[in-house]
C-alpha cells in the first residue's frame, strides 16, 4: 500500500479541504462531497489514471479559486458600483 | 524599490453584520474575519510589480490585535516578502480611525526608506476611504486614489483613476501614494501550500509608542445602528382589494 502517488493524492485533498472552508453551501456539505469523490476512485491502481483523476482535481482546485473570486467581486461591485440606475 | 502595503483584517463580506447589544459597535466574536478585499488587490498589484521586477521588495503592515497576524499570512501566501505587525488592542483598536493608521503608516515610511505605498481604496467595514489621502499628506507625497492601472516611466508612475463618470489617466513622481480600486487586478488566492510556505517568513511585531505615534483618537462613537428594517408585503386577491389597500395607505 506504498503508492508513490499517495503522498500527491493527499495533498490534493488536503488541499481540497483547505478551500472547503469558504465554499459558500458550507464546509461540511463540501467535506462529505469531496470524501465521497475520493472513495469512488480508491480501488484505482494504475498509475496514468491516477495522474488523470489528480489532473481533474486541480482543475477542481482552479474552478473554485475563479469561483470564490468572481463571487467576492460581484459581492463588491454590487455594494458600492452598481447603485446608479 | 520598496513597497510597503498596507492591509486591514475586516469580519469577512459574506458575513452578515450585526450589531453589538450596548449599540457601540459590531458583533465580532466567533464571527469569520479576512482581509479585506481592497487590501488583496493592492496586494496583488505589488506582487505583480515585483515579478516584473519593479519592486525589490514587499513589506506588508497592518494595525490591530494579535489575530490580525493571520491578514499578514494571507498577505505573505500571495508574495509579499515580511510582514510588520503594529499591535493595537483593547479600547485603542476600538477608537482606531484612519487618522491613526496613516499617522503609523509614515513612521513605517520613514523607518523602513519606503518608495511606494500602496493601500486599499477603503475598507468594507468603517467605508472610510482616508486612510491612503491621509497617508500621502502626512508624507507630503503625491497620491494616486481608486487606480485601475499603474505603469512605472522612470520614476514617474503612470496612473489611470476611475473617477466620476469615466476614467483620468495622472502622471506621479516617486515616492508616491496608491489606493487601489477594484478593477485594478484580479487577486490570486492564497493557497494552502503558499500558506505553509509563508509560515517561514518574519513578522516583525512593533507599538505604536516604538514607532513614536499616538494612536489617541479624537472622535467618539455615539452610536452604531442597523439600516431600518423593510416592512413586510401583504398580498391582495383582487385589484378592487388593490384599490381600497392604496386609498388606506393614502397613494391614490
Amino acid at each position: 500500500m506504498s503508492n508513490p502517488l499517495r503522498s500527491e493524492v493527499v495533498k490534493l485533498y488536503k488541499n481540497l479541504l483547505h478551500l472547503g472552508k469558504q465554499y459558500p453551501k458550507g464546509e461540511d456539505y463540501f467535506r462529505g462531497r469531496l470524501k465521497i469523490a475520493f472513495m469512488k476512485n480508491k480501488d484505482v491502481k494504475d498509475p496514468n489514471t491516477i495522474k488523470d483523476l489528480i489532473a481533474r482535481g486541480e482543475y477542481v482546485i482552479k474552478e473554485l479559486e475563479a469561483m470564490y473570486y468572481l463571487k467576492k467581486y460581484r459581492a463588491m461591485k454590487q455594494r458600492y458600483y452598481d447603485n446608479k440606475k | 524599490m520598496k513597497l510597503l502595503v498596507a492591509v486591514k483584517r475586516v469580519i469577512d463580506y459574506s458575513v452578515k453584520v450585526r450589531v453589538r447589544a450596548d449599540g457601540m459597535g459590531m458583533v465580532t466574536d466567533g464571527v469569520k474575519h479576512s482581509m479585506n478585499p481592497f487590501c488583496e488587490i493592492a496586494v496583488e498589484e505589488a506582487v505583480r510589480m515585483k515579478e516584473k521586477k519593479i519592486a525589490s521588495e514587499i513589506v506588508v503592515v497592518t494595525c490591530g490585535p494579535k489575530q490580525c497576524q493571520e491578514t499578514l499570512r494571507t498577505a505573505l501566501a500571495m508574495g509579499a516578502d515580511r510582514g510588520l505587525h503594529v499591535e493595537v488592542s483593547g479600547a485603542d483598536y476600538e477608537s482606531l480611525g484612519p487618522l491613526q493608521v496613516s499617522k503609523l503608516l509614515s513612521a513605517i515610511v520613514r523607518k523602513e526608506d519606503i518608495k511606494m505605498v500602496l493601500v486599499g481604496k477603503q475598507a468594507i467595514d468603517s467605508d472610510c476611504n482616508q486612510t491612503g489621502q491621509m497617508t500621502a499628506a502626512l508624507l507630503d507625497w503625491p497620491q494616486g486614489t481608486f487606480v485601475s492601472e499603474v505603469v512605472q516611466e522612470g520614476e514617474r508612475l503612470k496612473v489611470t483613476r476611475e473617477v466620476d463618470g469615466g476614467l483620468e489617466t495622472v502622471s506621479l513622481k516617486l515616492p508616491a501614494v496608491i489606493s487601489s480600486d477594484l478593477r485594478l487586478n484580479e487577486p490570486r488566492y492564497a493557497t494552502l501550500p503558499n500558506i505553509m510556505k509563508a509560515k517561514k517568513k518574519r513578522i516583525e511585531v512593533l507599538t505604536a509608542e516604538a514607532l513614536g505615534v499616538s494612536v489617541a483618537s479624537g472622535l467618539r462613537v455615539l452610536r452604531v445602528q442597523e439600516p431600518p428594517r423593510r416592512e413586510a408585503g401583504v398580498r391582495v386577491e383582487t385589484p378592487e382589494q388593490l384599490v381600497t389597500k392604496l386609498r388606506e395607505i393614502g397613494s391614490i
